[in-house]
């Protein structure tokens, strides 16, 4: 039962985790190079919609994400366009991406399905299925069923932690990008441009929005429904700021968020010693009550890139 | 002049604004084609503007603020009756029923105690205890799962019906019980809904039961992936997922809201069993997985619910939910 248990937990934290750990470094990209974007959640949802209607219309699993994160590397332009070219407040813009996405991705669905919002539901040749179906068997439950019993874009956003890592940290890209984030003043001395260091960051951001949003639905569920992100967009936000800008970091608490979900799963309905059964709202506010207290706790002052949020204005 | 008066008495008692006015219908959140409870009424407003070739206005709420303008704004326009779908318009029926006392109101899912309003409510206690019967006979592990969106009264209802229903059939089963949220998001979140079915069949469950609105296509889907069973809610949603459904538990919200348009009562209706409110769905899609003798012992169970030999507690008469 132990090892059941076990390897069932890990197995769900890390669906759960998924698409937090690709919105969670999609936002240290954007963030590193000195853009605020509270747009993940908008993004994510329209890549699910896109993903969705896509992967309806043409059954094709390559086409439906290669729309989905078309669509979420455009909208990351137009995140650009409003912020880095126009100097526009990027708090705003990144809210208005989410408020927009949220309606304009109903009134679609609407508009082409006529399903009340939501797609019809994709077959089974178009969605994710676990890499290696027959692990649980050969494994056991913990190795083969938690570990191995998953699809392609769990381990594609567990290797991209280290991609971004190694991109950051280890290119002369990625020195770049810290740069323009810290101070772009100086990059731009440097002769390099500030505002195409920045959309390129931006571009990466949308990829990796796109694959968060077609994980959920090409693998997580069928079928696209109104406002199906549901926060997860915010929560990887968290999970960027509680891992300090790092791609490390922010895996971890991605994973941590997302074991906190499944543990709340567990113990909804079980009685718990000398306290009794613990009301559903108690457990489901624990990892938004952790994200609160950790971030108080353990983030310091002056973590945050330098220039994070401040337009670059070109000095002549 | 004692003539004139009876007159106008009797004119103003047959002018009942009914005559005139086309009748309207606020769907609640999770819209018209949720292929679930809104369905429902969608599907008894369609047969009955196919029957009598009038016009119904609709509307469909994109937020909690709306339903009240939506309802005030459709009585003034002169709409009689006026059919409120959701306990969580009950706010504003109430409100706005009293400002119109001429228009007839029907809520369903909710009463609302104005005497021009009709309130329906369904015994879906007795609906939830055949497919708890359905899904512990169905069960080889012994283990059924309960999947409900908000957790809220109403939801608390389907579950204590269909623990009772799985304890009836099989005293030693074992039920595992999660609510998706506690907002109105909860209603449309297929990845977690996949997410918590697949912890109950982790756990060794192999049928579950999902009232959870848009939320319960990811359980069906979950269940689909995983070659086990789940049981539809409100509208019959057998089709969804051919072979994996095992049945669902219908609710006919057609039924009422086609009757409202036809006379409107005002007053409380309960609909259960007997009245064939709420019923098991058994249709071309779910005949070959319910084996006949489940289905025999259901009728039996559904035969003795309305003849009054198995009383279902009503979580609302009894909120602990004993039996």
């Amino acid at each position: 039962m132990d090892a059941i248990l076990a390897g069932t937990l890990l197995a769900s934290t890390l669906r759960v985790a998924t698409p937090l750990i690709l919105c969670a470094l999609a936002g240290v990209l954007a963030e590193r190079s000195g853009v605020i974007d509270l747009g993940l959640e908008g993004k994510m949802l329209f890549a699910a919609f896109a993903a969705a209607a896509v992967g309806t219309v043409t059954g094709s699993t390559f086409v439906a994400m290669l729309a989905a994160c078309g669509i979420a590397v455009l909208m990351s332009w137009l995140h650009g366009f409003a912020t880095v070219t126009h100097r526009g407040d990027q708090v705003v813009s990144g809210m208005a991406l989410n408020i927009i996405t949220y309606g304009l991705t109903a009134v679609l669905a609407i508009a082409w399905f006529q399903q009340g919002g939501q797609t019809p539901p994709l077959g089974e040749d178009v969605r994710l299925r676990p890499l290696w179906p027959g692990a649980g068997e050969t494994f056991g439950v913990i190795v083969g069923e938690g570990l191995l019993g998953h699809d392609g874009l769990v381990y594609t956003a567990l290797a991209l932690v280290g991609v971004v890592w190694f991109l950051l940290y280890r290119t002369r890209l990625g020195l770049r990008l810290r740069a323009v984030g810290e101070n772009p003043n100086m990059v731009d001395a440097a002769g390099l441009s500030v505002r195409r260091l920045r959309y390129l960051a931006l571009s990466m951001n949308g990829v990796l929005c796109g694959l968060a949003g077609a994980y959920l639905v090409l693998a997580q569920s069928a079928a696209f429904a109104p406002n199906m992100t549901a926060g997860r967009g915010y929560m990887a936000l968290a999970a960027m700021i509680f891992g300090r800008w790092r791609p490390v970091p922010a895996l971890a608490a991605c994973l941590l968020f997302g074991f906190l979900d499944t543990i709340a799963v567990r113990l909804q309905g079980v009685k718990l010693p000398h306290i009794g059964e613990v009301p559903v709202q108690a457990i489901q506010a624990l990892p938004y009550l952790f994200t609160v207290v950790l971030l108080a706790a353990f983030i310091g002052r002056n973590v945050a890139p330098q220039a994070l949020g401040r337009p670059y204005v070109k000095e002549h | 002049m004692r003539n004139l008066v009876r007159l106008g008495l009797a004119a103003l008692a047959t002018a009942s604004p009914l005559a005139w006015a086309d009748p309207a219908i606020v769907y609640d959140m999770g819209g018209k084609f949720d292929k679930s409870f809104n369905e429902a009424a969608y599907r008894g407003l369609q047969k009955w503007k196919k029957d009598t070739g009038k016009p119904v206005l609709e509307f469909e709420i994109a937020n909690e603020t709306q339903r009240e303008q939506a309802l005030r704004r459709l009585a003034e326009r002169g709409s009689n009756p006026i059919i409120a779908i959701g306990f969580s318009q009950a706010g504003a029926v109430e409100k706005v029923s009293k400002e119109f006392p001429k228009v007839g109101f029907t809520i369903i899912d909710m009463v609302v105690k104005h005497p021009n309003v009709q309130s329906v409510l369904f015994k879906e206690h007795e609906g939830s205890f055949l497919v708890g019967v359905i899904a512990a006979l169905t069960s080889k592990t012994g283990k059924v799962g309960f999947i409900g969106g908000m957790d809220i009264p109403l939801i608390r209802k389907f579950q204590c019906g269909y623990e009772q229903g799985v304890k009836y059939a099989n005293p030693k089963a074992e039920i595992f019980v999660n609510m998706v949220g506690t907002t109105g998001a909860a209603w449309s979140d297929p990845a977690r809904g996949g997410e918590l079915a697949r912890s109950h069949f982790s756990r060794g469950a192999d049928v579950i039961f999902a009232a959870a609105g848009g939320t319960g296509l990811g359980v069906y889907q979950a269940a689909r992936d995983a070659k086990k069973f789940a049981i539809g809610v409100d509208s019959n949603q057998n089709y969804l997922q051919p072979g994996t459904m095992l049945t669902s538990m219908v609710k006919r919200v057609e039924v009422s809201v086609y009757d409202a348009l036809t006379a409107h009562k005002p007053g409380l209706t309960t609909l259960g069993l007997k009245e064939d409110g709420v019923d098991y769905a058994l249709d071309q899609y779910n005949e070959k997985v319910l084996a006949p003798e489940v289905k025999k012992k259901a009728d039996q169970a559904k035969a003795d619910i309305i003849a009054g030999k198995i009383k279902v507690t009503d979580f609302m008469a009894d909120p602990t939910c004993k039996y």
